[in-house]
């Protein structure tokens, strides 16, 4: 029995997106607040929590704008992830190491990988090499999922041990999980 | 310069925070920018409500917006020098789009980065920083016109349906006090007066 249960909600999970993944994790952690810089890869993400009266999602000018309101919104008791891609990753150096990090928030940070597997835009491609490297020096938890299988397993608990350790975490979506962009036109 | 503020009178900052300070009855969130901003508030009497930044240029809008949001109930104040705000522009526009009630917005202008030499900031002799608000949607963008305007708008403030930035011009002297480097501590203590922790 126990058995067979698990194995449906495998089906269940290998059947959904990896962004229905992402929107029921946030629920279920109780994560209301989403600001964002969209990129084009979290589309139907954003689409799909701007439908959802679950949460407050708007888009902000900057990354770093939006890591200070959902630092604000942590310490005023509401929780809250930042969506980006890597462009914009790239730009959050100086508020990772004078806010997030000395203050001890839980960022929750998903990163949308441009820059790799198929990149088309020689520019992206060299920001995404700064990406790593920034999260290793700051030794910032952060992972790279690239399996549907593994997703929900790797938001959630990723989700639960920044909260407990009040320590940021940055997700990043590899093109092996979301198709990433391709060159079109 | 600038066709908002021909008749604003230049005040003291550390003077100004204590006023707002002052009026501050019901646990009101106050969050204090990078530098001066936060050394005056933390001279002016350190309040379990207060939170203090020691980086993060220009963030002092977006935290207490995300103060704001996540306590709709309570009033938040944020502090701002005009060289940070430049920094982070874009947030007015973030800001007049959520049109959080609770809000209100300092901005200490003395077109310059007093802390690192008093070197002229870009906008110093060009740009209105209560029209910029204004522009990015903020429609109760004012001067004040001298510390008793300050203190009625403060009280004005209170209990406004949108949000609210007062520009407060003033002079190039460097902060009163100099908060205590101590980032957790900081935190900690702004949550516990907030009342989402409780202490140990």
């Amino acid at each position: 029995m126990a058995a067979a249960a698990e194995q449906s909600s495998q089906q269940a999970s290998a059947a959904r997106a990896w962004h229905e993944v992402v929107l029921q994790t946030l629920k279920r952690n109780d994560i209301r607040l989403v600001p964002y810089v969209p990129d084009r890869v979290l589309t139907t993400l954003i689409k799909n929590i701007h439908a959802d009266p679950f949460f407050t999602t708007f888009p902000t000018a900057r990354e770093e704008e939006a890591v200070g309101i959902v630092s604000g919104a942590w310490m005023g008791g509401m929780r809250g992830a930042v969506l980006m891609q890597t462009s914009g990753f790239a730009t959050l150096a100086n508020v990772l190491a004078s806010l997030a990090i000395p203050y001890q928030i839980p960022l929750i940070m998903f990163v949308s990988e441009r820059g790799t597997l198929g990149e088309f835009n020689y520019g992206q491609s060299l920001v995404c090499r700064t990406m790593r490297p920034l999260l290793d020096s700051l030794a910032m938890e952060h992972h790279t999922a690239t399996r549907l299988d593994e997703f929900e397993f790797i938001v959630d608990r990723s989700i639960k041990q920044a909260i407990a350790t009040q320590a940021p975490v940055a997700l990043i979506l590899s093109p092996l999980l979301t198709g990433g962009k391709v060159f079109d036109k | 310069m600038s066709p908002t503020n021909t008749n604003t009178k230049v005040m003291n900052r550390f003077d100004v925070t204590s006023r707002l300070v002052a009026k501050l009855k019901n646990e009101e969130a106050v969050i204090g920018g990078i530098g001066n901003t936060n050394f005056d508030l933390w001279a002016a009497g350190h309040r379990p409500q207060n939170f203090y930044m020691l980086g993060s240029m220009g963030l002092a809008f977006p935290i207490a917006l995300g103060v704001a949001l996540a306590q709709p109930k309570r009033r938040v104040f944020a502090l701002e020098g005009d060289g940070s705000l430049l920094m982070q522009m874009g947030c007015l526009s973030t800001i007049a789009a959520l049109r959080p009630a609770n809000l209100c917005m300092i901005v200490m202008d003395n077109g310059l980065y007093q802390i690192t030499g008093a070197q002229p900031t870009p906008a110093a002799a060009v740009s209105d920083i209560v029209a910029i608000a204004i522009g990015c949607g903020i429609s109760n963008s004012v001067w004040a016109a001298d510390e008793q305007d300050f203190e009625r708008l403060v009280g004005e403030s209170l209990s406004a349906s949108g949000p609210m930035l007062i520009g407060v011009r003033i002079d190039d002297k460097a902060g009163v006090g100099t908060t205590r480097r101590d980032p957790v501590q900081i935190r900690e203590r702004f949550m516990l007066g907030l009342g989402v922790r409780q202490a140990l």
